[in-house]
């Protein structure tokens, strides 16, 4: 995710200081992987250093001077491009699961089984989402949900390719 | 320690005509545990549903509930033990359509020969736990799909089962509607201490299990768990 154009979206409601803004992040988009104060910091340099926002004021504090930091015109025309942009759909047509399940047949393994180990850990992945959403707010339900929907769709692959086995060991040994 | 089971399928074979849907299939459910039952269409996983449930008569095998053998029970015995410990949820509500929504959740209890007046207090008590008392009055065909599967999870709920058996529960209604039973249905099921078997090939209801037992060719996987007694 563009961490830069979240905080161009952030700021768009009003100015804040670059803690509150990774607060705000974390809280909405990131609750499990909290940002580093160092990618803060870079990523408002690096707006600032493109004209996308301007310090809208210069606090002092205890330690050092506190920066509140304001989106600029070209920043709000930068989210809208972002925004009426679609993103790319992954095509996963390379992915690590699909190279296990031919290197285990091309080996003699038994890839049935590592079909049924792959299940039960997307299953138990998917139960602690499910707990998740049934604790969470409606943010957290629909993060839950989206990763819910990617994890079934892997699973129909996995009950789709077990039912091909067979055919696939004949391929892959021919 | 180990834990006695509650419900045991003990090596099932169960064949229709040429057709295999059993080849000695096990399954050991716990008291107060939802076990999901997967596995891809025609892979069996109803008819062992059936065969826990005292519905259907396996051609070898055991099923064994609190240690009793199903199948050496007398007809009469095997009802009685459908209608009093164990409850039944299925995909199409199977509600009786001339009956209201608070009748068919209070017929369970008739048929145990509670009291119309008791029956239905507590029938009432249940539709508001499951979030449709306003149905209360109406007959099946006048509510929605989600609102007709919250019923019959009321009606599989009300004689407090120690075993709810869920075949598909979920498998007429779209995806918001099915969370809001699978929550409703697990929820009550853990507070009162039920059992669920869920039969189901849908990953996301699943996720609402425990625990999940993979059903393929007749043949049960992933029955590894700790503390039960062999």
């Amino acid at each position: 995710m563009s961490i830069g154009q979240t905080f161009l979206g952030l700021l768009e409601a009003g100015p804040r200081h670059g803690y509150d803004l990774k607060r705000a992040y974390d809280e909405r988009f990131s609750h499990t992987r909290p940002l580093h104060f160092g990618q803060v910091y870079a990523t408002l340099s690096r707006l600032l250093k493109n004209g996308l926002v301007e310090i809208d004021a210069v606090e002092p504090g205890e330690g050092p001077e506190r920066k509140r930091y304001a989106i600029t015109a070209a920043g709000v025309t930068d989210v809208q491009q972002w925004l009426s942009q679609p993103e790319r759909p992954d095509l996963y047509l390379q992915n690590t699961l699909y190279t296990k399940v031919v290197l285990a047949l091309l080996t003699g393994r038994a890839a049935a089984d590592l079909l049924d180990i792959q299940r039960a850990e997307h299953l138990r992945v998917m139960r602690e989402l499910t707990r998740r959403k049934a604790g969470g707010d409606l943010a957290d339900q629909l993060i839950c949900d989206h990763a819910l929907f990617h994890l079934e769709a892997d699973l129909r692959w996995l009950e789709l390719t077990a039912a091909r086995l067979d055919d696939l060991a004949g391929k892959v040994r021919a | 320690m180990t834990v006695e089971p509650l419900l045991v399928a003990d090596q099932l074979t169960k064949s229709f005509g040429p057709t295999t849907a059993l080849e000695r299939a096990s399954l050991q459910i716990l008291a107060g545990e939802v076990v999901a039952v997967m596995g891809p269409s025609g892979s069996g996983k109803s008819t062992l549903l059936h065969c826990l449930a005292g519905i259907v008569a396996p051609d070898s095998g055991q099923v064994r509930y609190q240690g009793r053998d199903i199948g050496a029970m007398s007809d009469t015995a095997r009802s009685a033990l459908r209608r009093g410990e164990f409850g039944f949820v299925f995909q199409f509500g199977q509600l009786v359509p001339e009956l209201t929504c608070l009748e068919n959740v209070a017929l369970p209890l008739r048929l145990n020969r509670l009291g119309r007046r008791a029956a239905e207090r507590r029938a009432a008590e249940w539709l508001e736990r499951l979030e449709v008392a306003e149905v209360s009055g109406k007959r099946p065909g006048e509510v929605s799909g989600g609102q007709g599967q919250r019923v019959a999870v009321a009606r599989a709920l009300v004689t407090a089962p120690k075993v709810i058996f869920a075949d598909e529960p979920t498998g007429a209604l779209d995806s918001l509607n099915g969370e809001r039973v699978m929550r409703l249905l697990t929820d009550a099921a853990r507070q009162t201490h039920a059992a669920v078997v869920l039969v189901t090939h849908e990953a996301r209801v699943a996720a609402y299990s425990d625990r999940e037992v993979v059903v393929r060719d007749g043949r049960t996987t992933g029955m590894e768990r700790s503390g039960v007694a062999a």
